[in-house]
C-alpha cells in the first residue's frame, strides 16, 4: 500500500501541469488517511483545545504573576507557610490509603465477578450507585447514618462493640473516599478480568495447576497492568476530593488537602493568581506519583490476554 | 473444538479433579463476600436514612424518626434560598445546552475519529482522553478563572463552557463504537445509488446512529447532573445547578435543618436515577464508566 503511493504520486508529477500538483499533494495526504473528512474533527479539537489545553497555559501563566511581590511569590507561600505546605502531606496520607484499600476489597470481588452469570447485572447497578450519584450526596447520606447515636453505630452496639466516631475527620472524609472510588476501581476491574481468555485458565487447570496457582502465576501478572491502571485512576481521584473533605472531614484541621486552598483563594478571596498556584502544585503531586506507576506499568509483561481460536 | 462450545461443557471437562462445576467454598471467598456485602448496605443504608431523614419531623439518632411529614418537601421545592425548583430548572437548562453542543461537535469528530487513521490520530484522542481520566479539580480553577476573565463568571453560558471539556470527549468516546457498527459498504452503495453527501447523512448514516445519539446523550445529560466542581467554581447566584445548591445548604455554616437538606438530596437523587434507568434502557451499565 505504502509503496505504491510514490510512484502514484511521480507518473501524475511527470504529466507536468502546475493544478496537477495540488493534486498529487492532496492524493499524497490521502494516502495517509488526512483529507477533507478530518475537518469533522475541527470543532471538537478547537473546543478541548480553548477550554482545556489553554486554561492549562493559562493558569500556570498567571500563577507566576500574583497580586502581589515577585513572579514565585505564591509558590513561595505555599512552601513558606507550614499550614499550607503540610497540605501535600495530608493529601498524600489521605489519598494512598484511600486507593490502596479500595484495590485490595475491589480485586478479589472483581474476581469472582468476571465471568457472566444471573444476577451479575444488578451487582453491577448497586456500585454504579456512587459513582452516579457522587461525592455530595454520599457524604450527606453520611452524616445520617454515622451520627453518634446513627444507624451505624446502633448496628455495631447491639453487637456489643463500642460507638465509633467517623465524622468530622480524617476518617470521615476516608469513608466517603472508599465509598466512592471502590465502585469505579471494580467496574474497571471487572472489565480487565473479564478481558482475559478464560481458556488461558482452563489451560492451567487442566496441566494440574490448583485454584491458587492459577490466579497467582496465571490470572495475577496478566491482569497487573489492569489493577496499576486502576490504582492510577484511584489515586488521582482521591488527590482531588474535595466536597467530602468539607462536609463530612475537617477541612480546618486532619483532613485540610489540596483542595481547601485552591477553594479558599478562589472562591473566598478571589485571588485566582494563587488558586492557579496551588492547583499546579496539585497537577504536580499528581504528576509524580503517575509517573512512578506509569514506570512500573512499563517494566511489566504486556502480552495477549486474550487468545485466539489457534 | 465442539466440546468446548459451551462454558459448561468446557469446565465439566476441564474439572476432572472432582470438584465438579460448583466453586469450592474457600475462606477468600467467604472474606471477599462478607466485605462486599457490608458495603453494600453502609451504602444502602446510607441511601435510605437520607430518605427517611428527608421526612422526618426531627430525628437525634436512634432507629427511626420522631415522627414524618412531608413539609420539608414543599419547604425544599419553593423556598427561595434553598428553591429546588428554580435549580432543578437551572440544572435542565445547563444539562441540555452541554447535551445537544457536545453532540454537534461531538458526533462528527467520532465519525472522522473511527472512519480515517491519520498521523497525530493518537494524540488526537489522548488530548480527549484527558479531560475524562482527570479529576476536575485539577483544571476546574484555571478554566474558572480563564471564565471570569472573559466576563462569563456566573453566567449560564460560562457554566455551560465549563461542563463541555468533560462531556464532549465522552460523546465522542460513546459514540466512536456506534459509528464502528456502520459498515462504510452502506455509505457506498447510498453513493453508487446517487445520494449525495448531505442525504448520506440524514437518510442512512443519521437514523443508523439515533440510538447511539440517545445514549450519549442521556449519560452526558446524568453525568453534567453529578458535575459538582466546574460547576461550583464557575457558577453564581442565577447558574447554580441542583448539586451545588446541595452543597451550599450542607455546607451552610449557619446550619441548615438537616431534614431540609435531606429533602434537596432526595430531590437530586430522584432526578439522577429516573435519568439513569432511562439510560440503562440504552446502554449496557458498564458502558457508564467508560469514561475512564
Amino acid at each position: 500500500m505504502s509503496a505504491a503511493a510514490p510512484t502514484a504520486g511521480h507518473r501524475t508529477t511527470t504529466a507536468g501541469k502546475p493544478p496537477g500538483r495540488a493534486a498529487t499533494r492532496r492524493a499524497r495526504f490521502a494516502e495517509r488517511g488526512v483529507d477533507r473528512l478530518l475537518l469533522l474533527l475541527v470543532p471538537a479539537v478547537a473546543i478541548i483545545a480553548l477550554l482545556f489545553v489553554y486554561p492549562f497555559v493559562y493558569g500556570l501563566l498567571i500563577s507566576f504573576s500574583p497580586l502581589k511581590g515577585g513572579a514565585f511569590a505564591n509558590y513561595r507561600d505555599f512552601f513558606a507557610d507550614p499550614f499550607l505546605r503540610q497540605t501535600i502531606w495530608y493529601t498524600v496520607r489521605l489519598a494512598i490509603p484511600v486507593a490502596l484499600v479500595s484495590l485490595l476489597l475491589a480485586v478479589p470481588l472483581a474476581y469472582r465477578l468476571r465471568r457472566d452469570f444471573r444476577g451479575k447485572r444488578a451487582i453491577t447497578l448497586v456500585f454504579l450507585l456512587p459513582v452516579t450519584l457522587g461525592s455530595v450526596v454520599l457524604s450527606e447520606g453520611m452524616t445520617t447514618i454515622f451520627a453518634p447515636n446513627g444507624w451505624f453505630n446502633l448496628v455495631l452496639g447491639s453487637v456489643g462493640l463500642g460507638p465509633v466516631s467517623v465524622l468530622y475527620g480524617y476518617w470521615g472524609t476516608f469513608v466517603a473516599a472508599v465509598l466512592g472510588i471502590l465502585p469505579l476501581m471494580l467496574l474497571l476491574l471487572i472489565g480487565f478480568f473479564g478481558g482475559i481468555d478464560p481458556a488461558l485458565e482452563d489451560a492451567a487447570a487442566t496441566l494440574g495447576a490448583s485454584r491458587a496457582v492459577r490466579f497467582w502465576r496465571v490470572l495475577f501478572p496478566l491482569v497487573l497492568p489492569g489493577l496499576i491502571t486502576a490504582l492510577s485512576l484511584g489515586l488521582v481521584e482521591a488527590f482531588a476530593v474535595f466536597p467530602s473533605a468539607v462536609l463530612v472531614g475537617e477541612p480546618g484541621g486532619a483532613t485540610h488537602v489540596l483542595s481547601i486552598p485552591i477553594y479558599q483563594a478562589a472562591q473566598q478571596r478571589f485571588d485566582y493568581s494563587a488558586a492557579s498556584a496551588d492547583a499546579t502544585v496539585m497537577v504536580l503531586v499528581e504528576i509524580v506519583v503517575l509517573g512512578a506507576l506509569t514506570l512500573v506499568r512499563s517494566r511489566l509483561y504486556r502480552g495477549a490476554a486474550v487468545g485466539g481460536k489457534g | 473444538m465442539a466440546t468446548t462450545t459451551t462454558p459448561t461443557g468446557r469446565r465439566a471437562a476441564v474439572r476432572g479433579d472432582g470438584t465438579g462445576r460448583r466453586p469450592r467454598t474457600t475462606a477468600t471467598g467467604v472474606l471477599t463476600y462478607a466485605a462486599a456485602g457490608c458495603f453494600v448496605l453502609v451504602l444502602l443504608g446510607l441511601l435510605v436514612s437520607v430518605l427517611v431523614q428527608s421526612f422526618a419531623t426531627s430525628w437525634h439518632g436512634g432507629w427511626w424518626p420522631d415522627g414524618l411529614t412531608g413539609s420539608w418537601f414543599s419547604q425544599a421545592w419553593a423556598d427561595p434560598a434553598y428553591g429546588v425548583r428554580s435549580h432543578l430548572a437551572t440544572t435542565f437548562e445547563i444539562g441540555i445546552s452541554v447535551v445537544v453542543v457536545s453532540l454537534l461537535a461531538g458526533v462528527p469528530a467520532a465519525y472522522a475519529l473511527s472512519r480515517r487513521s491519520f498521523p497525530g490520530k493518537s494524540l488526537v484522542l489522548i488530548l480527549l482522553l484527558l479531560p475524562i481520566m482527570l479529576p476536575p479539580l485539577t483544571y476546574a480553577t484555571q478554566l474558572s478563572s480563564l471564565i471570569y476573565t472573559v466576563g462569563l463568571g456566573g453566567t449560564l453560558t460560562g457554566v455551560i463552557l465549563s461542563n463541555l471539556v468533560p462531556a464532549l470527549p465522552f460523546v465522542v468516546l460513546v459514540m466512536m463504537p456506534f459509528v464502528e457498527q456502520v459498515r462504510p459498504d452502506v455509505e457506498q452503495a447510498a453513493r453508487v445509488l446517487g445520494a449525495g453527501t448531505l442525504q448520506i447523512f440524514l437518510r442512512v448514516v443519521g437514523p443508523l446512529l439515533l440510538p447511539g445519539v440517545l445514549a450519549a446523550s442521556i449519560l452526558t445529560l446524568v453525568r453534567v447532573f453529578g458535575a459538582f466542581e466546574l460547576t461550583f467554581f464557575v457558577s453564581g447566584p442565577g447558574s447554580e445547578s441542583l448539586i451545588v445548591a446541595l452543597f451550599g445548604a450542607a455546607s451552610n455554616p449557619a446550619g441548615s435543618a438537616p431534614p431540609l437538606v435531606a429533602a434537596m438530596a432526595v430531590c437530586y437523587m430522584g432526578t439522577s436515577l429516573v435519568v439513569f434507568a432511562l439510560a440503562l434502557a440504552f446502554v449496557n451499565p458498564t458502558q457508564i464508566v467508560s469514561r475512564r
